[in-house]
């Protein structure tokens, strides 16, 4: 079977104990995540998967460090991250974690370098630096030529290709990819998976959330949702609770 | 490296307002005025309350200028022809006021004349002043050449006469100034001093000097030009008998000003039938003219201070509106890892650029407004530093107390909402 490039490491990144997220809709409370327990090791590709409101875009901010849990821990390599505050999980998305969204939420106003530079920027790297750093990805994902441009002058492909070099930028952990190629043809999406794959090789654990088998299929292991709960997990390496 | 770092902050916020060139402007506009206003009055106020020291130092904080005029009986009876009006302030009138007040240092009587004089082939009409050496001192202007009139000249009731700077350049010309004779009327003056003058108005008062004034001691003039004057006017030869034009008084304190000047109006009513003097404060004018000045300040100040907070609200409308359109950018930014704290200084950031640009165009559109009054109103406008700087002050202080709300505002929004925004 297929494995992890990176053998070497394989720690828990991430690990979920009795998470629970709720959230106080009017009157009524959603059991967004209802119990959840959970853990990734570092070096994965998970595919998480469920219908909508099975709870799988919740995992996925909680685990980003958008949100936190009602209830519950998350271990984030090792350290509980559940109680930190708003600034603290500023800093850990700043210094760990990397975003690939749908709709690839690049700034349409900045150009395709500084849309890259834009973690950099808040890490407080020099702009020389930052540029050249911005060039290094940029080449990695095949852009090195679209730098002056704005993200309205480019493909979805490279759009998409543009929010991974953005998410590269802070050499994170980790890599969150909500729906990546949803707004991409087949083809396309393809080649977003290998970029994908590629990283991944290198070492980058990932986090996908997908409602797409094809595309889950690339992953290493699946996660499916139902109601705010596991329903199961397959895959090669799955080491799940 | 700090430094370096807020200096990117503002390249990335005026990059950010010049995606928006004319919505940018348009923000500008109520800042720019504002601070337009608040700097033209501040140069306006300026040059008032310069203009009025100026004046206090012409006229002397101190004195009380008590004229001769016409009374209204006697402005009705004059119509009648070879009519001799007699009015005004009398020599009495000036020995009992010197000798009865307490508080007045000094006085000077003044008689005025119109003479034509002339030396040679150059003539000019002059206003001989017969006074005492007493009007040096009411009256100090810098002396040119030669002297004042000294009370040696009084005794000896000699024809000499000290003239302004003006009139000596007209009559003298290139001659050797001191020592000339020169005629006035029919008699021989010898000019011994030159003296600058300073004419013009101040506020409602006729400053006591004119630039063809001649002094001569006041017992000459009696002697020579007497009493009664002959007034051509257009229904015919008036004549007058005027004592005295002008007592100008010197109080030694200069709060005791006013109740001088009652005293002096309280005695000059038991003494005289008509009222043909006018007693005048310049101290007291000027006060009003102060207070006036400052009611006008006022008036500009609050519509200076309106239209800057017409501009800081403007500022912050546009500036909330562009935080609801920017919600997906905020969010893009939290979720790469930007705090709450560096959302809301980017866009207080926006809007200081933005005032303080408002504020700079604002400081060259107020430096030419006061410029415009001086030139076409002739009144005097003064730029300070105080007056550049307190309104880019402001404006900085407005784009950050009208941003702050916006800004909080933009660091609230839930970066998983903002993403889903479309």
């Amino acid at each position: 079977m297929i494995k992890p490039a990176s053998v070497k490491e394989q720690k828990e990144i991430v690990e979920l104990k009795d998470a629970q997220k709720i959230y106080q809709m009017g009157m009524e409370e959603v059991r967004a995540l209802a119990g959840v327990n959970i853990s990734f090791k570092s070096g994965s590709f998970w595919a998480i998967m469920g219908p909508s409101g099975s709870g799988k875009s919740t995992m996925m901010n909680i685990l980003g460090c958008l949100d936190r849990l009602t209830s519950g821990q998350y271990y984030l390599e090792g350290k509980d991250v559940s109680m930190l505050d708003d600034d603290s999980l500023s800093e850990l998305r700043l210094r760990y974690l990397g975003f690939i969204f749908q709709s690839f939420n690049l700034i349409p106003q900045l150009t395709v370098q500084k849309n890259i530079e834009l973690p950099l920027y808040y890490l407080g790297w020099d702009s020389a630096r930052s540029a050249e750093r911005a060039k290094e990805i940029a080449e990695e994902v095949r852009l090195g030529d679209r730098l002056s441009h704005r993200p309205t002058e480019l493909s979805g492909g490279q759009m998409q290709r543009v929010a991974i070099a953005r998410a590269l930028a802070n050499d994170p952990q980790i890599l969150f990819a909500d729906e990546p190629t949803g707004n991409l043809d087949t083809a396309t999406g393809e080649q977003i998976m290998d970029v994908l794959l590629k990283l991944n090789g290198q070492g980058k654990t990932i986090i996908m959330v997908t409602h797409e088998s094809t595309i889950a299929s690339h992953a290493h292991n699946r996660l499916h949702m139902l109601d705010g709960k596991i329903d199961r997990i397959e895959g090669s390496c799955n080491e799940a609770n | 490296m700090r430094q370096t770092r807020i200096v990117r902050n503002i390249w990335l916020g005026i990059e950010n307002l010049l995606l928006h060139k004319m919505r940018s402007l348009l923000t500008m506009l109520g800042v720019v005025f504002g601070v337009g206003s608040v700097v033209a009055m501040l140069s306006v106020g300026e040059g008032a309350s310069k203009e009025a020291l100026e004046q206090i130092r012409k006229l002397g904080s101190q004195n009380i200028i008590i004229s001769s005029v016409k009374s209204a009986e006697e402005e009705a009876t004059s119509t009648t022809h070879s009519h001799l009006g007699i009015y005004g302030l009398v020599y009495e009138d000036h020995t009992r006021i010197a000798e009865s007040f307490r508080n007045i240092k000094q006085t000077a009587p003044v008689k005025l004349i119109r003479k034509d004089s002339r030396l040679r082939e150059k003539t000019m009409e002059l206003r001989v002043v017969g006074t005492t050496p007493e009007w040096f001192e009411l009256v100090p202007r810098e002396v040119l050449a030669g002297r004042v009139l000294l009370s040696s000249d009084q005794d000896r009731q000699g024809p000499v006469a000290v003239l302004t700077e003006f009139g000596a350049r007209k009559i003298l010309a290139t001659e050797s100034t001191i020592g000339q004779t020169i005629r006035i009327g029919s008699d021989q003056f010898e000019v011994i001093g030159i003296v600058k003058s300073e004419s013009g108005q101040a506020g409602n008062i006729q400053i006591p000097d004119e630039d063809v004034d001649a002094y001569i001691p006041i017992e000459v003039a009696r002697k020579y030009f007497g009493d009664i004057f002959t007034k051509r006017t257009s229904s015919g030869d008036e004549r007058e008998k005027v004592e005295l034009h002008q007592i100008i008084v010197q109080v030694d304190d200069a709060k005791k000003v006013e109740a001088v000047a009652a005293g002096i109006e309280r005695m000059l009513e038991r003494f005289h039938k008509k009222k043909d003097y006018a007693v005048s404060v310049p101290l007291a004018l000027l006060k009003q003219a102060e207070a006036m000045k400052r009611r006008f300040n006022i008036v500009l100040g609050s519509i200076a201070g309106i239209s800057l907070l017409v501009g800081g609200i403007g500022i912050m409308n546009i500036m909330l509106a562009s935080v609801t359109e920017r919600t997906r950018e905020i969010g893009i930014r939290r979720a790469i890892g930007a705090k709450r704290k560096q959302i809301v200084f980017q866009f207080l950031i926006e809007t200081t650029v933005l005032s303080t640009t408002g504020g700079i165009i604002g400081l060259g559109l107020g430096a030419l407004i006061p410029f415009l009054i001086t030139y076409f109103s002739g009144m005097i406008t003064v730029m300070t530093l105080k007056g550049i700087l307190l309104p880019l002050l402001i404006s900085m202080t407005i784009g950050i107390l009208f941003g702050l709300y916006p800004a909080v505002n933009a660091a609230k929004v839930d970066p998983i909402v903002a993403l889903r925004h479309e």
